[in-house]
């Protein structure tokens, strides 16, 4: 709980809106599906009505009511992302550490094998295995998705898993277990996985991203189980029923706004993972602006230098913090310069 | 060299990879597809059951291995027979038709947005925390926002309610013929700039925040501040030392985002029924129609292929580095 709290402490403030952002997602899911108003399914004579307070979101062409619809969706939309992302991460860390640790021809063989589906196109592939699965028996709800989705996510993830596993491999403490007479799996599990938790999170996080991406988009486009509602499925009979040239907004935005939401909320997030394990973004947000230049608490130590032509001080920092270390009122004295340009700094 | 001989023997192991899935797919599939196939489509002539079954690897039709010898000599002829929605229409006749819409529309608008969001990438990298820097979450949000929904915004507001641009289609083609005419030409701006905006806009914010993240990097890197310190300006510094470096892993995904120009913007096509690859492809996984589905499938692959390997090429140019890992 404690680490939690510091890890929350460290978190840029735009990861901090992308946790909260998705944790109200995560809430909808968890509790939407209790509270629906109507069964999603269930048509009503009351077509395409407009926001009311029987039906807060309005309902569909055929009178079904759009509120109960997202609550589901949003529900069937996370769940399908989470799991793709608890797979595929898997996979990815299994074949990236395993090619890392064995090396020789072994990483050789599972480096290609995820070059190449990764410069294979996944969504052409994705509509070719779902347009033969479409309306089969075994293309019924959400598992085939999620198998498919899974199955081609995996390989960016093994790729950076791979890289840093290997610079870790080949660090003394690793060799050290070894020495000891260490096992392999205890090696892998203790020693390197550890290590690389933070870029398992960052993986783990894109591929839930691109998971809510290709699964709403082929839903939209018809190829998934119509009869389960997820978001897209919800824009896939949007589409179909002409929600647009009947005006019924009520009937698309919510879903896609609810997309465009989420995603940006796993954005967010993974920018802050980014920012947590790469300093130098991270310090990007503390560069102070001196005299028009900006400067980074990594640059090198500032000197008082001499005024530069603008009457502004150059080469003058003041990168730790907020409190200046210039005896601001001695600067406003220096001549050329003022009191109202020193205050800028 | 070396680089580039290796590169080229992955794409060609990638290819091959992708031409067998291609073959084993169909087989694999639950089912009894010929039957479910024909069903579909009542005018189909019966020599068209034989390619099918051929096709599938349903019926009498000999052991896999001379099936899947027949299928690759099949590919290296580019002959994927007929279509089955547009019976007797050839495959390739059809792709041929679709894909130079999909490379004019989707090619265009990628050029257009890595170009910008590579400038604006660097402006913001340079000034880390300035006030573009600061605009990144709604960039993230434009990026996030699924582009058929945007597509859809856009349909409603500029297409139905201000009726100023067209909603579907490639062209109006009951009042203009193809040909090389200025009336003809500006109505396919026309039906284009709709599709085209939805491209810039979500996905401009993608090469925006790499090109940022690589720019602050380098930005950081002593030669930069190297260069800074000889009071060379500002504009030398950010083109000539920062961006030029930075911009190596921007251009690796630029040859990917080129390469699924081909893919098109699968979806955005749908929605604005622009006649391309992407709408080619959906609409033969929604009737089933292998062949066509088959032979797209390879295309983009292909498409894709080339593409990198083109970056490749272009990256031994650009890149010392590369060439001098070859030598040692």
């Amino acid at each position: 709980m404690k680490a939690l709290a510091r890890l929350w402490r460290r978190l840029p403030g735009t990861a901090k809106a992308g946790v909260i952002m998705l944790g109200v997602f995560v809430l909808i899911a968890i509790i939407g599906p209790e509270v629906t108003p109507y069964d999603p399914g269930v048509t009503t004579p009351l077509q395409a009505a407009s926001p009311s307070s029987a039906h807060l979101l309005g309902t569909t062409q055929t009178g079904q009511d759009v509120l109960s619809q997202f609550l589901i969706g949003v529900r069937l939309t996370l769940e399908l992302a989470f799991w793709v992302g608890v797979i595929a991460t898997a996979l990815s860390v299994i074949v990236g550490v395993t090619a890392a640790f064995l090396g020789g021809i072994w990483d050789e063989f599972l480096s290609l094998v995820s070059n190449v589906f990764l410069v294979i196109p996944a969504l052409p592939l994705l509509i070719v295995l779902l347009g033969f699965l479409n309306g089969t028996s075994a293309g019924q709800g959400q598992l085939p998705v999620i198998l498919v989705l899974s199955l081609l996510g995996w390989p960016w993830g093994a790729r950076v898993v791979r890289a840093q596993a290997l610079s870790i491999r080949s660090r003394d403490f690793i060799a050290a277990a070894r020495e000891t007479g260490e096992r392999g799996w205890r090696i892998i599990f203790f020693d390197i996985i550890p290590n690389i938790i933070s870029l398992i999170a960052a993986s783990f996080v894109n591929t839930v991203l691109y998971a809510v991406g290709a699964s709403v988009a082929l839903a939209f486009i018809g190829l998934t189980d119509p009869n389960s509602w997820s978001l897209g499925t919800m824009l896939y009979w949007a589409q179909l029923g002409n929600a647009l040239q009947i005006g019924a907004w009520w009937w698309y935005v919510p879903p896609g706004l609810a997309v465009a939401l989420l995603g940006t909320a796993l954005v967010l997030l993974n920018t802050g993972i980014d920012e947590l394990t790469n300093p130098r973004l991270r310090d990007a947000r503390s560069a102070t602006k001196i005299a028009g230049r900006r400067v980074w608490p990594t640059d090198p130590t500032p000197v008082l230098g001499a005024l530069n032509g603008r009457g502004g001080l150059a080469g003058l920092a003041r990168p730790f913090g907020r409190k200046s270390l210039i005896d601001e009122a001695a600067l406003a004295r220096i001549p050329g310069g003022n009191a109202e340009k020193a205050g800028e700094l | 060299m070396q680089f580039i001989l290796r590169r080229l023997a992955f794409y060609l192991v990638a290819a091959w990879v992708a031409i067998t899935a291609n073959f084993f797919i169909p087989r694999a599939m639950p089912g009894d597809a010929v039957d479910a196939i024909l069903a579909k489509f009542p005018n189909l002539l019966p020599p068209a059951r034989k390619a099918l079954e051929a096709t599938l690897g349903t019926g009498d039709q000999g052991s896999v291995w001379s099936q899947y010898v027949s299928y690759l000599n099949h590919v290296f002829h580019l002959d994927f027979g007929a279509s089955l929605s547009n019976y007797p229409t050839p495959v390739t006749t059809i792709v041929a038709n679709g894909v130079y819409w999909t490379l004019g529309l989707v090619g265009v608008a990628t050029v257009i947005a890595f170009t910008l969001g590579t400038g604006l990438g660097i402006l913001a990298g340079w000034r880390a925390g300035g006030r573009l820097d600061r605009a990144l979450p709604a960039m993230m949000f434009l990026q996030a926002t699924p582009y058929f929904f945007l597509a859809l915004l856009l349909i409603q507001v500029f297409g139905i309610t201000l009726g100023y641009f067209p909603v579907a289609g490639a062209y109006d083609g009951i009042n203009y013929t193809p040909g090389w005419s200025w009336a003809y030409f500006t109505n396919v701006l026309d039906h284009a700039f709709l599709p085209a905006l939805t491209i810039v806009v979500t996905s401009v914010a993608g090469w925006m925040l790499q090109m940022r993240n690589v720019m602050v990097t380098t930005v950081g890197e002593d030669y930069v501040v190297a260069a800074q310190a000889k009071g060379l300006p500002d504009r030398r510094v950010i083109f000539t030392y920062a961006a030029r470096n930075a911009l190596l892993p921007q251009l690796q995904k630029f040859g990917l985002a080129l390469g699924f120009v081909v893919s098109g913007a699968l979806v955005m096509e749908i929605v604005f029924s622009y006649p391309g690859i992407g709408y080619l492809l959906l609409n033969a996984a929604a009737s089933k129609d292998t062949p066509l589905m088959q032979a797209i499938f390879l295309l983009i692959t292909i498409a894709v292929l080339a593409a990198n390997l083109l970056v490749d090429l272009v990256i031994v140019l650009f890149d010392p580095r590369v060439r001098t890992r070859e030598a040692t």
